[in-house]
């Protein structure tokens, strides 16, 4: 490999890094606060809830992520008029912005069902214990609940993680600048198919990095159980 | 609404066909990466579960590699650093240029990919047998072929079916990822007609609306062959 290609190449490589971890932080933490409402009409006693929010979760696991973001980034285009009159065009208008949308949204279907599968998981006897034990409604949901749920939905959450770290480099074919479009500028520059092989490297170290730190954070948030699970 | 409907139609006019020659053409792919990604899937995870030692680490290499790739890199490397190699192969003997078919880079791509998840699903699969199984079809005086045949290979199907179809599930939405390298699959006809009709909102729909029905349907199969797979058991629902 040409060193004087990578000196040029590979600092851009790194600030595309970058802007891949903001994509995923702030998609997945978005998701996380759309998911929880989302998982709780899922389970809701009412017939329309349950719809609209099974619909929601269905359209974005059930379809490409790469149409999804090309159906913001260049849909909103056919509403123009109406964005500019509320004044989001410019937002529109920004490959980024409509990146972290989409992956929001998307995630946020996914993280659902994770939460979703978790609470169904606790079983019923505690949240009669918790009614009986005179808590309320929210008091029940929040307090005994989903501590138990989150603990329950921590592995699928880590997994989502990386799902996500993956998938972000459908942003550089919207003209992202993320590891991926950054990656495709230095090859397009010099076709030099290494470039692609360090991009490899890095997202297999990011992906790595993100499991170990997983399992460790695991460890410590069910080290409370670690007793009873030995016993089991 | 008309005018709608209009866009969808058939023939010259219309972008129908277009869309339906795109649609079949992501379902011919991702049917086309599924024996290469089952056969090389349960290659490697053979190989993972065997005594030597190289054999097992370069299996688990394999895994790791194209479980932690995006899939868009995956595919850009297969089709570009597939051109390359075979330029460099063919350069041996001649200085004709070569072209790599975007198909056959979208199938041994997606087949990587494939493949890496279907040995994580197969070891889990091989793992719900119990030894007793095995112990039971030698007492019984079957021999290696039947006791795989017979005994071993239904409750393998049935363990590794649900594992497999949502891997399937998973492979119909990677296909849209072939369009950036050229192929005239559902996404990329649909960004030609988004080009022509200028109403992007519409046709983008219109092919998530696609994607949608098709999983709809490998849904009522899967169910079917789930089904299928669970004839043998006592616990039907």
């Amino acid at each position: 490999m040409n060193p004087e290609l990578l000196a040029r190449y590979l600092p851009r490589m790194l600030e595309g890094l970058l802007v891949t971890m903001e994509l995923v932080v702030i998609s997945v933490a978005l998701g996380a606060l759309l998911a929880l409402p989302i998982a709780l009409a899922r389970l809701s006693s009412s017939w329309f809830w349950r719809s609209l929010s099974f619909g929601y979760v269905y359209f974005f696991r059930g379809t490409p992520l790469l149409a999804q973001t090309y159906l913001v980034y260049y849909g909103s285009g056919q509403f123009r008029h109406f964005f500019e009159a509320i004044g989001l065009w410019g937002l529109f208008r920004e490959a980024f912005f409509c990146c972290v949308l989409t992956f929001t949204l998307n995630t946020a279907a996914y993280q659902a069902e994770i939460l979703r599968g978790a609470i169904r998981a606790i079983s019923q006897g505690q949240r009669e214990a918790a009614l009986s034990l005179g808590l309320r409604q929210h008091q029940v949901l929040i307090r005994v609940i989903l501590p138990q749920a989150l603990i329950l939905a921590l592995r699928p959450l880590g997994n989502e993680i990386i799902l996500m770290v993956k998938s972000s480099a459908i942003a550089a074919i919207v003209t992202v600048f993320d590891l991926m479009g950054a990656t495709r500028l230095a090859y397009a520059r010099s076709f030099d198919i290494s470039f692609y092989f360090w991009a490899a490297a890095f997202y297999l170290i990011i992906v790595e990095a993100l499991r170990r730190l997983w399992d460790r954070l695991e460890r410590r948030m069910t080290r409370h159980l670690a007793l009873s699970a030995h016993r089991a | 609404m008309d005018e709608v409907l209009g866009l969808f139609s058939f023939g010259a006019g219309g972008w129908g066909d277009e869309l339906a020659s795109g649609a079949l053409l992501t379902v011919e792919l991702a049917v086309a990466t599924i024996p290469f990604g089952l056969v090389v899937g349960m290659l490697v995870a053979l190989a993972r579960r065997s005594d030597s030692k190289p054999l097992r680490i370069l299996a688990n290499i394999f895994a790791t590699v194209f479980r932690g790739l995006p899939e868009l890199l995956t595919i850009f490397i297969v089709y570009y650093g597939g051109q390359l190699l075979l330029q460099q192969v063919v350069g041996l003997v001649s200085d004709a240029r070569v072209e790599v078919s975007a198909f056959l880079a979208g199938v041994v791509a997606l087949g990587c990919v494939f493949s890496a998840y279907a040995s994580e699903v197969f070891l889990g699969a091989f793992r719900g047998i119990q030894s007793g199984q095995y112990d039971a079809a030698n007492a019984l005086g079957l021999r290696r072929f039947p006791t795989i045949y017979c005994v071993i290979f239904p409750q393998f199907v049935r363990l590794a079916l649900p594992g497999v179809a949502n891997l399937w599930l998973n492979l119909l939405k990677d296909t849209a990822l072939v369009s950036v390298i050229a192929l005239n699959d559902l996404m990329r006809q649909t960004y030609v007609a988004v080009g022509a009709t200028k109403q992007p909102f519409t046709f983008y729909l219109a092919a998530c609306l696609i994607y949608l029905a098709m999983s709809i349907v490998s849904s009522f199969g899967i169910t079917a062959i789930e089904r299928w797979s669970e004839r043998g058991t006592r616990y039907m629902r």
